[in-house]
């Protein structure tokens, strides 16, 4: 394991304060601070290596284009989208096909959705979605059935807030074209069997997408043990950058897929009347990407690996697990998914006769940052019969100190809305 | 913390013309999408164009729901065309705290169905205004 005091060293804004109070972050789930190193490579980006990707003969265009590049083979061997040899799967241009750098989650899913989702759902078939999804793993689903006419299913959750299987044989079938779930709860936390789902998906031949956007930041992935046809995350949630996302997809699927956006860097030959295309990934990034983004990405993942992800989630786990002590103890509180088997470091809860803005804000005066809302998850929330709930989301710089700061802050809630 | 004062407190915990009008001339509803705040309102207005009734619905946080019970109180027994007046800044006068930049839209929902309640009264009476 690692101590959580050293890293937090690395992390400049955790230096920063707020009415003297240092900044205690608890919204790791919305998005990650930033180390010292992402931050500096940003800059060294800036300072000494800029210049477009893939096209320039000149230096400093070979340098960006091999950052840009470097950063694929480092995302391909983090989410274990490699062969034995530890080597990914390449185009035929010599590429790394199967990595797909977009502007974060949403785009990939989306992505998805339009490029291969117009041209294989049509009407009658069905699509299978989860009670847990972001909106951005539910929307573009929901818009594509009802583009094509199809029809959108849920695979439903238990009182524990996981996902009940037990329906699961009913609900893929012949007509399931597309499986598409998130791997972790961003709003309760619980972890999904996101790899029966995909095993189960496989028989009737439906293509499956993971929403890892939660998970590749906290728990140890692997796209060939997990067999899914797409995974997408984002960089900012792990200590990247903003603005910058990814999409695995198997390379033959992707092979077969028109492209999404079209314009520059995506193109084989271009006439006056028409196009072929690039081969994976260049097919699925049309015009300059965020090569500063996906430069600065490659300290991060590094910063990850080195800690080791078993850590990492064995970290967050325990301090969700010591905070839903505390908060326990509290009264009239509810916690969400607190008795869920398989849950990540997310504590999701609500405390009757306050609304969770309210908590937030309270949190807010000492400088405790958490999250209130709906997560994006508004059919969950009405599931749930709660317009809103409060978060805490843990991760590899938060202690049990900042927990017991969080807490004593909670319990001021009480005391300003006089609630025993 | 300042913006949890007492007035707050008590238009939040007991809110005064709320549960809403069997008989309103005219309602409105909105939420607020990032926090989940959702109120409906129900006004009243005579032939003389003044709000003898209102009434709200719904739940939120202490702020939005707080700032609603006390425009509800602000708005009974007048003429329209001095309830169109109501600006935002009155509404922080009501308030009497200082609202952070991140509670602005909780502040200021009420006033925003008030304005949505007016405009439909005037498309459905074209000729009152």
């Amino acid at each position: 394991m690692f101590n959580a005091e050293d890293i937090k060293k690395d992390f400049p804004i955790l230096r920063t304060k707020v009415n003297g109070k240092p900044l205690v972050y608890l919204d790791n789930a919305a998005t990650s601070q930033k180390p010292e190193c992402v931050i500096k490579a940003t800059e060294r980006y800036y300072s000494t290596e800029n210049a477009n990707v893939h096209r320039g003969v000149y230096t400093l265009a070979e340098i960006a284009t091999g950052l840009y590049e470097s950063t694929r083979l480092s995302v391909a061997r983090f989410i274990g989208a490699v062969n034995g040899d530890d080597q990914p799967l390449y185009s035929e241009d010599g590429d790394i096909a199967e990595i797909i750098f977009t502007r974060g989650t949403t785009e990939s899913i989306n992505l998805v959705a339009y490029s291969w989702g117009d041209a294989n759902v049509k009407e009658g078939d069905e699509i299978l979605v989860s009670m847990l999804e972001h909106h951005s793993n539910l929307v573009p689903w929901q818009q594509l059935c009802k583009r094509k006419g199809a029809t959108l299913k849920f695979i439903p959750i238990d009182e524990n807030g996981e996902m009940d299987l037990d329906g699961l044989d009913d609900l893929i079938t012949d007509k399931t074209k597309m499986v598409a779930v998130s791997m972790i709860s961003n709003a309760l936390g619980t972890i999904t069997p996101v790899k029966e789902i995909v095993k189960k998906a496989k028989k009737v031949g439906a293509v499956t997408l993971v929403d890892g956007a939660q998970a590749a930041p906290h728990i140890p992935v692997n796209m060939r043990d997990l067999d899914c046809d797409f995974f997408a995350f984002s960089a900012h949630k792990m200590l990247g950058p903003t603005g910058l996302g990814v999409l695995y997809g198997k390379k033959e699927i992707l092979e077969k897929m028109n492209p999404f956006l079209i314009g520059g860097d995506m193109i084989r030959e271009v006439d006056l009347y028409d196009s072929t295309w690039n081969s994976p990934p260049h097919k699925f990034e049309a015009g300059t990407p965020n090569i500063a983004a996906v430069a600065a990405f490659t300290p991060a993942i590094e910063y990850l690996m080195d800690l080791g992800m078993e850590n990492v989630f064995n970290h967050s786990k325990d301090l969700r697990d010591y905070a839903v002590s505390r908060l326990r103890e509290l009264p009239k509180i509810h916690i969400y998914a607190e008795h869920a088997k398989n849950v990540s470091g997310i504590v999701s809860f609500t405390i009757k006769g306050v609304h969770a803005h309210d908590i937030a804000s309270v949190l807010a005066a000492d400088n405790v940052a958490i999250r209130a809302g709906h997560h994006c998850a508004q059919p969950l929330m009405n599931l749930m019969g709660e317009s809103a709930t409060a978060r805490m989301s843990f991760y590899i710089y938060n202690t049990r100190e900042d927990v017991d700061t969080a807490v004593r802050a909670v319990q001021k809630v009480y005391e300003i809305f006089k609630i025993s | 913390m300042d913006m949890y004062a007492e007035n707050i407190l008590h238009h939040f915990k007991e809110p005064h013309h709320f549960g809403g009008l069997a008989k309103a001339t005219v309602s409105a509803k909105e939420s607020n999408p990032l926090c989940g705040d959702k109120y409906g309102m129900d006004l009243v207005i005579d032939k003389d164009g003044v709000i003898s009734d209102a009434s709200f619905t719904g739940e939120g946080c202490a702020i939005s729901k707080a700032a609603v019970s006390m425009l509800m109180d602000e708005i009974i027994g007048k003429p329209l065309n001095e309830v169109e007046k109501i600006s935002k800044e009155n509404i922080y006068e009501l308030l009497g705290v200082e609202v952070s930049a991140g509670r602005v839209k909780c502040a200021l929902l009420g006033l925003k169905i008030l304005q949505a309640a007016i405009k439909k009264y005037h498309e459905k009476i074209p000729d009152q205004r």
